[in-house]
């Protein structure tokens, strides 16, 4: 365990407790799992009820079954996951950020009680569309429409890709622009369907031929005349805050769950370069190598605190959006990096399977690239500190 | 049935090489804090004892008490977060404690608490002295069963049919509650344990390398608003005395020897009679 400036000491007895818990869970059932299934491009169904039992599922929300932890909780749990693999904590993220959080934001009484107990259980499994093939980093100008219907309910037209636990999901979180209302303020703007995925016109075509997040289903979904009834909306937020808000929550997630990723990168390299001895010695003991190694402890030290100020911060209900995008860009940028040296000190078996930090290393390339790019969050911060918007 | 579980929190055994000595001290830098293994067992019996597994609800009162500094709260709600009801956390420093000076402490706890049964570790991890069972046991004037590995009662441990397996057979002991009993790691088998609630044939996953159930962050939450209690030892009345006196401790002597890779079991055989001489 990677803690170089005390971090333990700041945290509670039950967030210690929580990231014990998990991370002990993953060891035993994920850890000795995982290789074979990121190889053979599968994702475990069989830890879902796991997970459930446990508690991940929605694990920072209050009621309907969940754990109603704190941020700072929550977070240690995606650092837990991630330190095992990014494609599982993706699986969580996706649930629990994406898809319950939003429904418990802005979903009916009535939305509630249909879908987060049995999404709280591992039973319903959730996907969260709103990425299209042409809008990745402009969402707001996606092409998805919802068309009222004269007898109440809406149609659904459009084509979502990259959308991770497609192919699993019961129920998929579809945002779409609406037209039809004769309500000046609705149409042409963005609302969330709860769309279930048996609906006629509904189809997930699972992307294959992925390097990376092996071990996690990415999918196309595409909505043909799918229609829905008026219960299908969730009435709580019009516009583009609300997937927004559901990304904030996923990309806080994220900056815990990549020091996770990046720890267990640090360790392998730490511990293998202390038996790996080449010449006399070593090479541990080598000042290259121990370069290498001061500098994966020092961003993994910093991305610790910064994070953990960050989870504090939203605890308070105080964090703004480009203090969150400034942590994934620096967390998600160090921890590849970190995935990259440790991939180098173990030499040839950096690549092979035995060992997690290629596998970690393959799939930060989806992480950098995912919930905002990179190169996004770092003009997300820009426009905040200057007040000038570079998007366009 | 109400069940009290000594807990105490050890050094993580698996990290024993990280163990250093300062002067004739074992130094505690660094090292990581894990309820003592031995514990877990009993406390997970405790669980089934106390429990309808089939209904998942709690039947009995688990209280989980810790003799060490306020850091052992964790382990205390660690335990509370895997089920146990309430704790009881008894101020006190490592190097101020002794088996005999536990067993006086936990004796005034029990005549506190007043429960039927107490389930206990048969040995820290730590200082391997297995004595603290027995000796409360004597405090008290209690039975006192060690290496458990089954355990039954139908009438919430006023009787308990308890099971030891011994190199030469499984031997059968019947004793009237209450009692302290120590546990072998066999109760962590499925099927070890009859309540006469938790209906006869249901099957306990198996726990594999864990000493006890995994926690759910749920009960974790839910854990951090049961009751705990921290006492001094005057809150207790007792000024437990030591009988022994802290000398020293050293390290084992390093490893020299080099691990050979043999090409065969023949050849094995023959160094070990050449050039160990164990055979």
């Amino acid at each position: 365990m990677v803690d170089y400036y005390g971090l333990d000491e700041e945290l509670t007895t039950d967030e210690r407790q929580v990231r014990d818990a998990v991370r002990r869970y993953m060891d035993v059932k994920v850890r000795p799992i995982i290789a074979k299934h990121y190889q053979d491009g599968t994702f475990p169904t069989e830890l879902i009820g796991g997970f459930a039992e446990l508690g991940l599922l929605g694990a920072n929300l209050e009621g309907y079954g969940c754990a109603g932890m704190g941020d700072v909780a929550y977070g240690l749990a995606m650092q837990e996951l991630e330190r095992c693999d990014s494609g599982v904590r993706s699986f969580c993220s996706v649930q629990g950020s994406l898809c319950m959080y939003p429904i418990w934001a802005f979903g009916s009484d009535a939305q509630k009680e249909r879908w987060l107990p049995g999404m709280a259980r591992g039973e319903i499994i959730g996907c969260f569309g709103l990425t299209e093939p042409d809008f990745g980093s402009n969402p707001t100008g996606m092409v998805t429409r919802a068309d009222k219907l004269p007898g109440g309910g809406y149609r659904l037209n459009g084509t979502k890709r990259w959308i991770t636990n497609g192919n699993l999901a019961h129920v998929a979180i579809v945002w779409a622009k609406v037209y039809g209302t004769g309500d000046e303020a609705r149409d042409g703007r963005v609302h969330g369907f709860l769309v279930p995925t048996e609906t006629a016109g509904f189809t997930a075509q699972k992307l294959d031929g992925k390097f990376s997040l092996r071990a996690s289903v990415t999918s196309e979904l595409i909505l043909e005349d799918v229609e829905v009834g008026e219960d299908a909306l969730m009435p709580g937020v019009v516009g583009m805050r609300g997937p927004l808000s559901c990304l904030s929550q996923a990309r806080y997630g994220i900056c815990w769950g990549v020091i996770g990723a990046a720890i267990d990168c640090y360790e392998t390299a730490l511990s293998y370069s202390k038996d790996r001895v080449q010449f006399s010695r070593p090479i541990a003991g080598y000042q290259l190598v121990q370069a290498k190694l001061v500098h994966m402890v020092s961003e993994i030290t910093k991305a610790q605190w910064l994070t953990l100020r960050l989870g504090r911060l939203k605890e308070a209900g105080r964090v703004k959006p480009a203090q969150i995008s400034l942590a994934k860009r620096n967390n998600v940028h160090h921890a590849l990096e970190i995935a990259r040296i440790a991939r180098d000190i173990l030499g040839g078996n950096g690549i092979m399977y035995d060992y997690p930090v290629g596998r970690h290393m393959m799939n930060l390339e989806t992480v950098y690239t995912y919930e905002g790019t990179h190169d996004i969050h770092t003009l997300i911060v820009g426009q905040d500190i200057t007040g000038l918007a570079a998007f366009e | 049935m109400k069940v009290l579980v000594p807990i105490k929190r050890v050094a993580d055994p698996a990290n024993a090489n990280k163990v250093k000595v300062a002067g004739s001290e074992v130094s505690h830098d660094g090292l990581e804090w894990v309820m003592n293994p031995f514990d877990e067992w009993s406390l997970e019996a405790a669980l089934r004892l106390t429990e309808d597994a089939s209904a998942k609800t709690r039947t009995g009162e688990i209280v989980v008490v810790s003799i060490g500094p306020k850091a052992a709260v964790d382990t205390l709600r660690e335990a509370m977060g895997k089920g146990a009801e309430r704790g009881v956390l008894v101020d006190g420093e490592d190097t101020a404690l002794d088996s005999n000076v536990v067993a006086q402490i936990l004796a005034k706890v029990v005549e506190k608490e007043q429960p039927d049964l107490v389930l206990m570790g048969k040995q820290s991890a730590d200082g391997d002295s297995n004595i603290a069972g027995t000796k409360l046991a004597e405090l008290l004037g209690w039975p006192v069963i060690n290496y458990a590995s089954h355990i039954e009662t139908s009438d919430d441990g006023k009787t308990l049919t308890i099971k030891r397996e011994l190199d030469v057979g499984v031997q059968t002991l019947k004793v009237q509650g209450p009692a302290v009993i120590t546990c072998s790691d066999r109760i962590l088998k499925p099927g070890t344990i009859k309540n006469g609630v938790t209906p006869a044939d249901f099957e306990y996953p198996d726990l594999g390398d864990l000493n006890s159930r995994l926690s759910n962050l749920k009960n974790i939450m839910a854990a951090r608003k049961k009751p705990l209690d921290e006492l001094g030892l005057g809150d207790l009345g007792v000024e437990p005395v030591r009988v022994d006196e802290y000398v020293g401790f050293e390290l084992p002597a390093g490893r020299s020897g080099q691990a050979q890779f043999l090409e065969s079991v023949d050849e094995l055989v023959q160094k070990l009679q050449s050039e160990a001489k164990v055979l």
